[in-house]
């Protein structure tokens, strides 16, 4: 009997293909965000609600990862951004050779923004690094307070937390501050921000800070 | 649930150590997975035998060494254990730490029987 020492992440070949994305994003100057969330946290939502509020000002594309269905590329289709759909057919996450498919379908060059949808879940997606610049996960009131206390790692990856729903919050026994307290407790240096997509609270704050965001690395 | 493909990705691995012809030599898989890993053990070794299924790799056992989350501390300078994920420091409360151990994900030994295949 002989052991061979090996010590080697398990996921290297997706981090591997995760560098190369990065590097030909950064070579078009494309900001890149990695929306997460479980299920129904409102991220098509907010997408579109974004897509309303920025599409003259910058030049956005979208890729919809969903476990089936092209539902949401179609709902985004309807704001003239391109938009392409993976379908992952009962994958749960979306991987980094995934994302190399897909903007082949894209023109990076005519582009300042791209949103990657991933498919709605807290748990999965944390792992696998897409090429994103920044992830950006969405929870909204209805889940309850202590998600980012039951999903930790996906609060702790994530550079930026919107607290979705807010309108509801008059019904709901969560509290806003309760659930904000339990995620900077995993991730001090989370952004947060407070959206309603049926009102359009906090949907400003939040463009804005994406804006200038993509703008940076436009410059850069 | 990823750990099927996360079993896959350590069978794939194992197989630039050793050529697929010969995976029925293979004993022993060891990997370390942290708390904050993302990846549950049972269901991991579930997903192993699984893949490995009607292989020649259908022996081998997978070891699953589990690392507790740890976080350091940089105003007190401690290292604690705690509730993975967290990232508040159990002995003075400042929220001021970074993560040491409890986010691997990686194969560290496979043991062989008789020679030592050859490396790729």
């Amino acid at each position: 009997m002989s052991v061979i020492t090996i010590e080697r992440k398990v996921l290297e070949k997706n981090d591997e293909i995760a560098r190369e994305n990065r590097a030909l994003f950064a070579d078009h100057g494309v900001y890149v965000i990695n929306m997460v969330s479980s299920p129904g946290a409102g991220k098509t939502s907010i997408l579109e609600r974004t897509l309303e509020r920025l599409r003259t000002t910058l030049r956005i594309a979208v890729i919809e990862g969903d476990v089936q269905t092209d539902l949401d590329a179609r709902r985004v289709a309807k704001y003239n951004v391109p938009a392409v759909q993976i379908v992952t057919r009962g994958g749960c996450h979306l991987e980094a050779n995934l994302i190399r498919d897909a903007i082949g379908n894209l023109d990076l060059k005519a582009c300042d923004l791209l949103v990657i949808e991933n498919v709605g879940n807290l748990v999965c997606p944390s792992n696998y690094d897409l090429g994103e610049a920044v992830k950006v996960v969405v929870a909204s009131t209805t889940e309850g307070d202590d998600k980012p206390l039951k999903y930790p790692s996906m609060f702790r990856n994530a550079s930026v937390l919107i607290i979705n729903k807010i309108d509801l919050l008059p019904y709901l026994q969560s509290n806003v501050a309760v659930l904000r307290e339990n995620a900077l407790k995993i991730n001090p240096s989370l952004t947060v921000f407070e959206t309603s997509c049926t009102t359009g609270a906090g949907m400003d704050a939040w463009c804005s800070w994406l804006t200038e965001n993509a703008r940076q690395k436009t410059a850069s | 649930m990823h750990e099927l493909s996360i079993a896959q990705g350590i069978v794939d691995i194992v197989g630039h150590y050793v050529p697929r012809a010969r995976f029925d030599t293979v004993r022993c898989v060891r990997v370390r997975v942290g708390d904050l890993a993302g990846v549950v053990p049972d269901s991991l070794a579930f997903c192993f035998t699984a893949v490995t299924a009607g292989t020649p790799m259908a022996e081998a056992l997978l070891e699953i060494e589990r690392v507790p989350y740890t976080i350091r501390c940089t105003d007190c300078t401690s290292e604690s254990t705690t509730e993975p994920g967290l990232a508040l420091c159990p002995r003075c409360g400042s929220i001021a730490t970074t993560i040491i151990a409890g986010t691997e994900l990686q194969v560290m030994t496979i043991d062989v029987d008789e020679e030592t295949p050859e490396h790729s």
